[in-house]
């Protein structure tokens, strides 16, 4: 029988990527739609492994130990990480698909020139060969380092034989004009590979430029704006997948790769579109984080008491949850304090910013672990009719979301939609101390009278807090 | 590769990013991160690229191009495995509450 006809499982894997990425959308589906897509990529794998004959135990030794070390190591993480680093999570492992992408180019124009075989290929052939790799390596080594540095910014820094180093924010206007310029020369040293075909130093020099453009992209962008960016780079892993199908003559790799890339697209301008930003601001335009201004003003912190009593006898409260909820681990505590809050009477919902925490969805997978049902989880534009008529707003650490800066014309967080914490009758703010948020901007909310602030980690507070409540 | 292949390839990739274009309309917020990290997941069929670069291999000399085909294999392996893994972590713990409801 033909070889050939296993490609059909190919084409069987497509169809599961597609139902599967188009299942993952929709809320009921999306358990199976993540099953759809393991087994299209399992199957193709299978079927990848089918075709070859084996001459030598060797290769498939190789192979073997390939698939079960990546295998492995995959697994160990994704089940070992915490939620809080999942979104660091999700950009590390979409800087090793672009890495992956990059190398099989490497890995076939350094056997290609090694070899001599290039001077076997045809006129189109060459072309198309070393246009796909040129490419393939543009767009993976771009995605590895950019990814590598997103990663880095939504942990906030790393450390370094045990001395923290916060991941800086930086990019004058100029810098944009650096990054053309090296697009330029990397289209230039394509067109130079194909000039030379067998001179591998013009290779050598498109890695090495990517890679630093990769860092010149991420560079700039503020912390708050990362989501978006990750979500754009993961875009990216999939065109740099589609253009090694190309290298290799692969359809499920074009397929699933573009449709990849597309998607990946318009997820990133939906997430733009919740965080009321055009795409093109958040890459160019630096945001956040640059110039930090320094905090000058002080206010009086109040003790858990206190806000207990306030809290007795109130009839709605909001809770607004932030990173410093993630960071702390105290879901579990905010939904005891709004159990207690329930038990006399009062009504309690969550108020979900779009982008709270370092990803979309980042808080109602934390609640979710804490039991909170969903339907009590409010998005940002229905809870903000209802923020006037609640008597007390309980932001867990939260900062530039409930900032009413962002109001104002002027200043990084200009036009963000936030939730409107500050209509609500008392505000009571669970945070470590006034320091700014991610976009650097000084919170007006945490001066004011009608605001009472928890100074302190978001576990230990919650934990006060609820045990003075009990007490009442 | 002739034109043919080269026409009916770049017809393949094409009509794929329109269709990934029109796959993802609507998502709630909720599902922005299981939706890009299982879609990123999927940006790991380059496994495959890898395994066939690999098919005649019978060593691993260093710096060779079989080394760096070695090194795809694993880092796109982590990249699907891992993806799905957190993928599926994730959407249980959203997914389970409403269930258990």
């Amino acid at each position: 029988m033909d070889p050939a006809i296993w490609d059909i499982g190919y084409l069987i894997a497509s169809i599961l990527f597609i139902l599967g990425l188009k299942k993952l959308g929709h809320p009921r589906t999306a358990p199976t739609g993540n099953l759809y897509g393991a087994m299209g990529m399992l199957l193709a794998v299978i079927v990848t492994i089918a075709q070859m004959d084996f001459g030598a135990t060797d290769t498939l030794l190789i192979i073997g130990a390939g698939l079960g070390l990546g295998a492995l190591i995959g697994y160990v993480m994704a089940v070992r990480v915490q939620m809080t680093g999942m979104p660091e999570m999700v950009a590390l492992f979409n800087g090793f698909g672009g890495a992956a992408s990059a190398l099989v180019a490497a890995s076939e124009v350094f056997k290609l020139i090694d070899s001599g075989e290039w001077s076997d290929l045809g006129w189109l052939e060459l072309r198309v060969a070393w246009i796909a790799i040129g490419l393939s390596a543009l767009v993976g080594w771009v995605t590895l380092t950019g990814s590598l540095l997103a990663m880095m910014k939504l942990k906030g820094g790393v450390e370094i034989f045990g001395t923290w180093y916060r991941t800086p924010t930086w990019g004058p206007e100029w810098l944009n004009y650096i990054k053309a310029l090296i697009l330029i020369s990397i289209i230039g040293l394509l067109y130079m590979t194909i000039e030379q075909p067998g001179n591998q130093d013009y290779v050598i020099a498109i890695i090495a430029l990517s890679s630093i453009l990769g860092i010149l992209f991420v560079l700039p962008i503020g912390g708050a704006d990362m989501p978006v960016v990750v979500s754009l780079l993961n875009s990216l892993s999939g065109i740099a997948a589609a253009f090694t199908g190309f290298i290799i003559g692969n359809n499920v790799l074009i397929i699933a790769g573009s449709m990849v890339g597309a998607a990946g697209l318009i997820l990133t301008n939906i997430m733009c579109k919740a965080m009321n930003r055009e795409l093109i601001d958040v890459l160019f335009k630096s945001f956040g984080g640059s110039d930090k201004e320094q905090v000058t003003r002080t206010k009086v912190g109040s003790d858990p008491e206190e806000v207990a009593m306030v809290c007795d006898g109130i009839s709605k409260c909001v809770i607004i949850p932030g990173y410093g909820m993630a960071v702390s681990q105290c879901q579990h505590q905010v939904r005891e304090f709004a159990d207690i809050l329930e038990a006399n009477g009062c009504e309690v919902k969550y108020g979900i910013h779009p982008v709270a925490g370092r990803m979309p969805g980042h808080m109602n997978v934390l609640l979710a672990e804490a039991s909170v049902p969903y339907e009590k989880l409010i998005e940002m534009d229905d809870i903000n009719s209802e923020m006037g008529e609640c008597d007390v707003a309980l932001v867990v650490g939260a900062n530039d979301t409930v900032n009413p800066a962002a109001r104002s014309d002027e200043g990084p967080l200009a036009g963000m939609p936030i939730i409107d914490a500050d209509k609500a009758g008392v505000v009571v703010i669970v945070k470590r101390s006034l320091s700014v948020g991610y976009a650097g901007v000084d919170n007006d909310l945490f001066y004011e009278d009608k605001t009472m602030m928890l100074f302190g980690d978001g576990k230990q507070m919650m934990t006060e807090l609820v045990s003075s409540m009990k007490e009442l | 590769m002739d034109l043919i292949t080269l026409i009916g390839l770049i017809t393949v990739f094409i009509l794929a990013i329109f269709l990934g274009f029109e796959l993802i309309t609507k998502v709630p917020p909720t599902l922005h991160t299981p939706l890009m990290s299982g879609a990123n997941a999927i940006s790991g069929i380059t496994v495959v690229g890898a395994l066939i670069l690999l098919k005649d291999s019978t060593a691993i000399p260093f710096m060779s191009p079989e080394m760096f085909a070695f090194s795809a294999l694993v880092l796109a392996t982590i990249n699907v495995v891992g993806g799905f893994a957190v993928t599926n972590r994730m959407l249980n713990m959203i997914a389970g509450k409403r269930g258990g409801k």
